[in-house]
């Protein structure tokens, strides 16, 4: 279970903001941050990672405290077990496919999971490739795999099916419920697509200008109607 | 007849010149990098003097530092038996000093070319700063740091004027080839001043010619995720 009890002083295209969030999320959970450009969908993500500094708050995983401004903890991103998917991959250019996955092996770790992984992300034929050389979706397979090399607790993506054509997108989309389900995580996913938010999840929370406006099921939080003229806006 | 040791103890300078440089330059230019302190300035500022300095200026105050009549000198001469003044050991620090730059800002610029979002991903994977040097950082600025060895190896082949004030004409010790050079012209012996410094030219040529070659690569294969 996450607590999650935030807030933050954003600087953006439309001038200051302030990120306030308040929300816990249950352990095997699917959430997904729903919202346009510039609402601090990515900045969530960011903290909880621990590569931003909330103001002001409290972020607990499983009775573990990730942040607490009261009494001045901040753990560090490397003592969070969580995986992050960026939307543009962030692959490194100098490891193979292969390397990328085994960067990512703890010390004492088996490479064992290395080769599990290449296996259910269909990616063994490529393990030996630069990443320069793949196609998009092959470069999203890497990143996700790269992301359950460390076994984490939470995964974090961040629009991570944003710049691929739509036939990847679904065929990704069921990458992560699969992982999500075999691998038992706590998953917190930034879209911006709705038909995405309402393939993956049961939980959506609508963020918008830093505050979340509506948290439930899509089909009864989402602007179903309207979000055609709200994506024209967005 | 043309002599062959002033070669050799300007390689030899260059090349320990060039080595201690990637030992101070490469957490240097880290701290430069990625510190967002106001005062980052201050360093930088220093850092870049011998770019706008003339060598004599930098060359006079190392004298004075080195001297054995001053502070500085005393300390090395009684604690560590060591003189600067006229000596190799003193000219590769001089070295260094006056060539900082040009292993600095390559290799800044390198760390500051490398995505923010790999090293984050590092992070996240639970990966410390110095495992994200030296397998992120470093392997990904190859080019940044092939221009910082080249610039600093040639720009050290090419001291004339801090070599001289801390150096001297020392044959065996610091007589380099520039200043040899000087020192034909001096006795007027322009012929072989002519083919010491035209292997000085074509040597300094094909080494930029070398950094642009590398320089138009690392345009070309910038970063693909």
């Amino acid at each position: 279970m996450i607590e999650i009890k935030l807030t933050r002083k954003l600087f953006g295209a439309n001038g200051e903001m302030n990120l306030s969030l308040d929300t816990i999320i249950q352990q095997g959970e699917l959430v997904t941050i729903y919202g346009p450009s510039g609402a601090g969908k990515t900045s969530v993500l960011r903290m909880l990672a621990g590569l931003l500094k909330p103001d002001d708050g409290l972020i607990k995983f499983d009775g573990n405290v990730w942040f607490d401004s009261s009494k001045g903890i901040h753990r560090r991103p490397q003592l969070r077990n969580i995986g992050l998917v960026f939307q543009d991959y962030s692959l490194f250019p100098n490891m193979t496919v292969r390397g990328n996955l085994e960067f990512a092996l703890q010390k004492g770790q088996s490479s064992g999971i290395v080769d599990d992984l290449l296996e259910l992300t269909e990616l063994q034929n490529l393990r030996d490739k630069k990443p320069a050389t793949l196609s998009g979706g092959q470069k999203q397979r890497v990143a996700l795999a790269r992301a359950l090399v460390r076994k984490p607790n939470l995964l974090l993506l961040d629009e991570p099916l944003s710049a691929l054509d739509s036939v990847m997108q679904s065929k990704l989309q069921d990458y992560l419920l699969q992982v999500h389900e075999q691998f038992k995580l706590t998953t917190i996913l930034v879209s911006h697509d709705i038909s995405e938010v309402m393939k993956m999840s049961r939980r959506v929370l609508i963020l918008e200008n830093g505050r979340v406006e509506k948290d439930g099921a899509p089909g009864d939080v989402l602007p179903l109607d309207g979000f055609r003229q709200w994506e024209r806006k967005s | 007849m043309l002599e062959f040791e002033p070669f050799y103890l300007t390689l030899k300078l260059a090349l320990t010149t060039t080595i201690v440089l990637f030992i101070v330059g490469i957490p240097l230019a880290y701290w430069l990098a990625f510190n967002t302190s106001r005062w980052k300035v201050l360093p930088e500022a220093i850092v870049g003097l011998p770019l706008v300095l003339p060598p004599s200026v930098l060359g006079f105050y190392l004298l004075m530092a080195f001297s054995p009549e001053n502070a500085v000198g005393k300390f090395l001469e009684s604690y560590f038996d060591l003189r600067l003044v006229f000596t190799f050991p003193g000219l590769v620090i001089a070295s260094v000093i006056y060539s900082l730059p040009f292993m600095i800002q390559p290799l800044q610029s390198g760390y500051s070319m490398v995505p923010v979002s790999l090293i984050e991903t590092a992070y996240t994977l639970g990966k410390n700063r110095w495992t994200v040097l030296t397998r992120v950082l470093l392997p990904n600025m190859k080019a940044a740091l092939i221009s910082g060895f080249i610039l600093s190896f040639a720009h050290t082949i090419g001291e004339f004027g801090i070599v001289l004030m801390v150096g001297g004409n020392i044959p065996h010790e610091t007589r380099v080839i520039s200043v040899v050079i000087y020192d034909e012209v001096q006795a007027m012996n322009y012929k072989q001043a002519n083919i010491y410094s035209s292997i000085l030219l074509i040597f300094s040529f094909l080494v930029l010619v070398s950094v642009y070659t590398v320089n138009r690569r690392m345009q070309k294969v910038h970063y693909q995720p």
